[in-house]
Parts: C-alpha cells; sequence; structure tokens
C-alpha cells in the first residue's frame, strides 16, 4: 500500500490535513499529515501533500532503539505505543518527518511516537476496530477495507492511496494525457522505484 | 555616414540573432497542445533533490520543522546508525579490552619496584577525590544507558523480552538525560581543579624517551602527572565537551537546529562517546589492573611513599621539600 501526491493537481486546500485530523482524533500539535508548499509565490509553485509514506524497509522501523516499528503484510508502516520509548530517532531517520511527538514534561522530553497509520489502526494486540485501538491509533478504516480518508476525500484527486502499482499506473496516464508531471514527490526516497513515464 | 549605417547594419544582425535563440526558448514553454507548460519553470522533485540535499518549503502549521518536505538523508543516517555505528563501535570497545586482556597477560600487574614502604602520602584532596568519582559514577550510568540505545536491542531485547526492554529503555533515557547534568559539572569540576598540573612541560619528552614507565631497566621522570595521564585529562575534555555540546542539542531538539544538525549531533554524540568508552576503559585498567598502587590515590587519597618515588618522582621530592619547608607534616600543598 503507497501514497503518491501528483503536485500538479495539489491545490494547497488542507482539506486532507483536517480529514485525517478529524478521522484519528488526534491531539492538538500533532499532525499526521501537512502541505508543504515548494517555491511558494513563485514560477513553478508546487504543493506536496505529505504524511507517512509506508516505506519499503522503512528506516524508522531499523533505527527504533526499541524495535516498536513493523511492517504489515500489506507494507503499512505501524508501531506500538506500549514499546515506544520516546527517543526521538525515527524523526531523524525519517525522510518524510512522519513521525510526532506528545509534548511531555520538561525541556525537549518526548511523549509516545504518533504518525500515519493509514487509517489501518495500531495492529497491535487491541481488537481491530476497537474503542481502545481508536484511543491509542486512530481510526481503523483499512480493517472496513477502506483506504485513508485523506487521499479518499481529496477534491482533485492529487493524493491517490492505494496498491503501488494501481496508482502509479493511474499517474502515468495523467502524466501521458496532460504531457507534464513533476513526478512522483518521495518514491525514489520511500520504494527505491520511481514511476518513469 | 558611411559608419553609423554600418552600425545599423551590425544592430540588426544582433537582433535577428537575439530573436533565433530566444524563440525556441518561449516555444518550450507551451505544452504539446500550444497551452502554457506549468512545469517549464519548475523543477520536479528529482531535480530538485539534485540541487538540494532535501526539499523544503513553506508551511501553515506552527511546526517549522514540518516544512522540510523530503530529506533523503534520513536514509543516510540509518545507514550509520544501524551499520557503521554498530560495527565500528563493537570492534573499537571489543578491541579496547581485547588490547587490555593482552597488555594484563604480557605485562601483568606492575608492581612498586622497592616495596611498600608503609609511609602514605596525600595525592589527591578530599574534594578532588569527589569530583572525580561524581564525574566517574555519572560517567558509568551515561555509558551503560547510552550503550542500550545503540546495542541494547541487539544484546539485551533477546534475553528479557520487548515489554522488560521497553521499560528498561524507557527508565535508561530518563536516567541518562538527567545524570548528564552530574557529568557536566564533574567536568567543569575536573578541568579546573587539574587544569595546572597538566599543563605539558619538558620533563613529559624524557618521560616518552624513558618508555613511559614499562620498561623496566629505565625510570621515567614525572612531575604530578606524567604524560600518559596528562593525555587521558586532555582527550577526556575534548570529549567531555563534544559529548556535553551535542548532548545539550539532544536534549533540546530542534531548539534552533534543523534536521541535519540533529543528525549531526546525534553522530557527534555516538562516536566521540564510544572513544570516549575506550579511553576510560584504558584509564580504569591502568589505575586499577595496570599498577600497583595507583587505585589508593583515588581510593583513600593516599599513595605508598614508594609508588611516588617511582612514578611521580619530581612531583614527591615537591612535596617532601615543601613539608620540611614548613617543618610540619602538612600534606595539603599539592603542587
Amino acid at each position: 500500500m503507497k501514497f503518491l501526491c501528483d503536485a500538479d493537481r495539489c491545490i494547497d486546500c488542507n482539506a486532507c490535513v483536517t480529514a485525517c485530523k478529524n478521522e484519528n482524533e488526534v491531539p492538538w500539535g500533532i499532525n499526521r499529515r501537512r502541505v508543504v508548499t515548494i517555491n511558494d509565490g513563485k514560477p513553478g509553485e508546487r504543493s506536496v501533500s505529505m504524511a507517512c509514506m509506508h516505506c519499503t524497509d522503512a528506516p524508522c522501523a531499523a533505527v527504533c532503539p526499541v524495535t516498536c516499528i513493523f511492517s504489515t503484510e500489506d507494507g503499512v508502516v505501524l508501531h506500538s505505543k506500549d514499546l515506544c520509548i520516546g527517543c526521538g530517532y525515527c524523526f531523524y531517520a525519517c525522510p518524510f518527518g512522519a513521525p510526532q511527538y506528545p509534548r511531555v514534561g520538561n525541556f525537549g522530553s518526548r511523549g509516545k511516537m504518533d504518525k500515519c497509520t493509514y487509517c489501518a489502526g495500531g495492529g497491535g494486540p487491541e481488537p481491530s476496530g476497537s474503542a481502545e485501538e481508536f484511543e491509542k491509533y486512530g481510526s481503523n478504516r483499512f480493517g472496513d477495507g477502506k483506504l485513508p480518508l485523506c487521499a479518499e476525500m481529496c477534491s482533485t484527486k492529487s493524493l491517490l492511496a492505494g496498491d503501488g502499482e494501481i496508482i502509479a499506473q493511474i499517474y502515468k496516464e495523467r502524466v501521458l494525457k496532460r504531457g507534464y508531471g513533476s513526478g512522483a514527490w518521495g518514491w525514489k526516497t520511500a520504494y527505491h522505484e520511481d514511476v518513469v513515464v | 555616414m558611411n559608419f553609423l549605417a554600418r552600425i545599423r547594419l551590425v544592430a540588426i544582425a544582433v537582433m535577428l540573432f537575439a530573436i533565433a535563440v530566444i524563440a525556441p526558448a518561449v516555444a518550450q514553454k507551451l505544452g504539446p497542445d500550444g497551452a502554457p507548460d506549468p512545469t517549464a519553470s519548475v523543477t520536479s522533485e528529482r531535480s530538485l533533490l539534485k540541487q538540494m540535499p532535501r526539499a523544503e518549503g513553506r508551511i501553515d502549521i506552527p511546526d517549522t520543522k514540518a516544512g522540510v518536505l523530503i530529506q533523503p538523508a534520513g536514509r543516510s543516517w540509518d545507514y550509520f546508525h544501524e551499520v557503521l555505528l554498530h560495527w565500528s563501535g563493537a570492534i573499537v570497545l571489543l578491541g579496547t579490552i581485547v588490547l587490555l586482556g593482552v597488555a594484563y597477560l604480557i605485562i601483568g600487574k606492575i608492581r612498586i619496584a622497592a616495596g611498600r614502604s608503609g609511609r602514605k602520602v596525600l595525592r589527591f584532596k578530599a574534594f578532588e577525590r569527589f569530583s572525580h568519582w561524581l564525574t566517574a559514577a555519572s560517567f558509568v550510568v551515561l555509558g551503560l544507558t547510552g550503550l542500550n540505545v545503540t546495542f541494547g536491542k541487539r544484546l539485551l531485547l533477546p534475553v528479557i523480552g520487548p515489554d522488560a526492554f521497553s521499560s528498561v529503555s524507557q527508565w535508561a533515557k530518563y536516567i541518562h538525560n538527567f545524570t548528564s547534568a552530574a557529568f557536566v559539572v564533574g567536568l567543569v569540576l575536573i578541568t579546573v581543579i587539574f587544569f595546572k598540573d597538566n599543563l605539558l612541560e619538558k620533563v613529559d619528552i624524557d618521560w616518552v624517551k624513558q618508555g613511559g614507565g614499562f620498561i623496566k631497566s629505565k625510570h621515567a621522570p614525572a612531575g604530578r602527572f606524567n604524560l600518559g595521564e596528562k593525555l587521558v585529562y586532555w582527550l577526556s575534555l575534548a570529549a567531555g565537551v563534544a559529548v556535553s555540546v551535542s548532548g545539550v542539542l539532544l536534549l533540546f531538539p530542534f531548539y534552533g537546529t534543523d534536521i541535519a544538525d540533529m543528525q549531526l549531533a546525534q553522530i557527534v554524540h555516538a562516536v566521540v562517546a564510544i572513544l570516549f568508552i575506550a579511553l576510560i576503559l584504558a584509564h580504569i585498567y591502568i589505575g586499577t589492573l595496570g599498577i600497583e598502587g595507583a587505585f589508593e590515590a583515588m581510593g583513600t587519597g593516599e599513595v605508598d611513599l614508594n609508588w611516588a618515588k617511582e612514578h611521580h618522582d619530581l612531583w614527591i621530592a615537591r612535596q617532601l621539600a615543601s613539608k620540611e619547608g614548613q617543618r610540619e607534616p602538612s600534606t595539603t600543598a599539592a603542587e
């Protein structure tokens, strides 16, 4: 399962950010998804919606000192908040700035990491779709066969979620039809493969 | 007039040439269907990351570090942390332990050549010993809790299981963060107290020439500290400052630092800490197993007179001279 943001379609409306916050009821200060605008106000301005890309051999999982981050069979990267110690290493390793930490206590001390779950809950011991799971990890749409709400709600269908091959094909067709494309942002870094048109 | 006509001709030629050059550039800004091409002036993700180490932009939320869109360096840092650091750290630390073990097997404990005299001389005052042990105790705590972050998941996790290991690591993190303050205080005290006696002197060259005390037939002269001890002092000071500064940066993440600074701070912290531990392992070996009578200096504070004559002849000579000058058995002047 992958995300693809077609930057040539993103209009920086931040509906994906709002949808994510509402669907997962994330606390204040936590942004699982954000929209970054490159070259703002200049020719060639592009906005890209970014969250956890659910990387192939995820660097966050590799560096975690307590190995609390794991990939599911569907290629969704999840983590256990029971094991997380809030060291912040996953943020240094993440190419996309996905891990978030609630501020607890003094100085820069971080609480347990929170990040995009691909709307797939926690994948842990909590029953799938249960209140305990929702409290810790947010929505589990994936368990109901649904895709992440951010992509589902995207008004320009800039943000695509789903099977990697299918969304790459959709993007390729778009680029061929309109004649340009600034690339599948983050794909090379996340999945070791690019969408070559 | 002929001259003016020539200028006009050249000007027209230049204009025509300019048009010929510019026209295709204008044409390139149009898409295949003749519509303006929105990507003509934009660099794609791939070319953007070729020009810059990371893609950054404007963000609507107050969290400014979220403005970094893509930083492929995260994968490089992952490689450093999981491959380079694990291997080099293991090699350096195990290598040091093996070397010290070999040294012990070959050289063994260096005995006091003249035997114990039974007369004690004060070498380190109570406050000096307090400063040393404050630094030493916090160093051991920081070292063990720090090594747990890097090596714990390979060594301790398989033994005690994920739940217990997470609890241990959580506590280790807090202990590491708060013990750091004690270490910095100890480091400052040690630096100030022992600064003067660790300045390099001429006698240090003789000490090296005489084999630094490792050649039994030769006597290596030294003041209060020999060159080996001075090296431990200066290297510890340098390493201590490096781990303290990088540690404070890590303790206050993204306070005036960006993602690359944080990665660099972690790399410096980890690499220097590994080398620091290797240095201190050697320091502990020499101070305990390596040389008979050395530990007492930091233990009780008093060393045997013959030990002092063998290892710090110039220092003990000054001590005894000043004692006689005062005609009192005062041992406070530690010059």
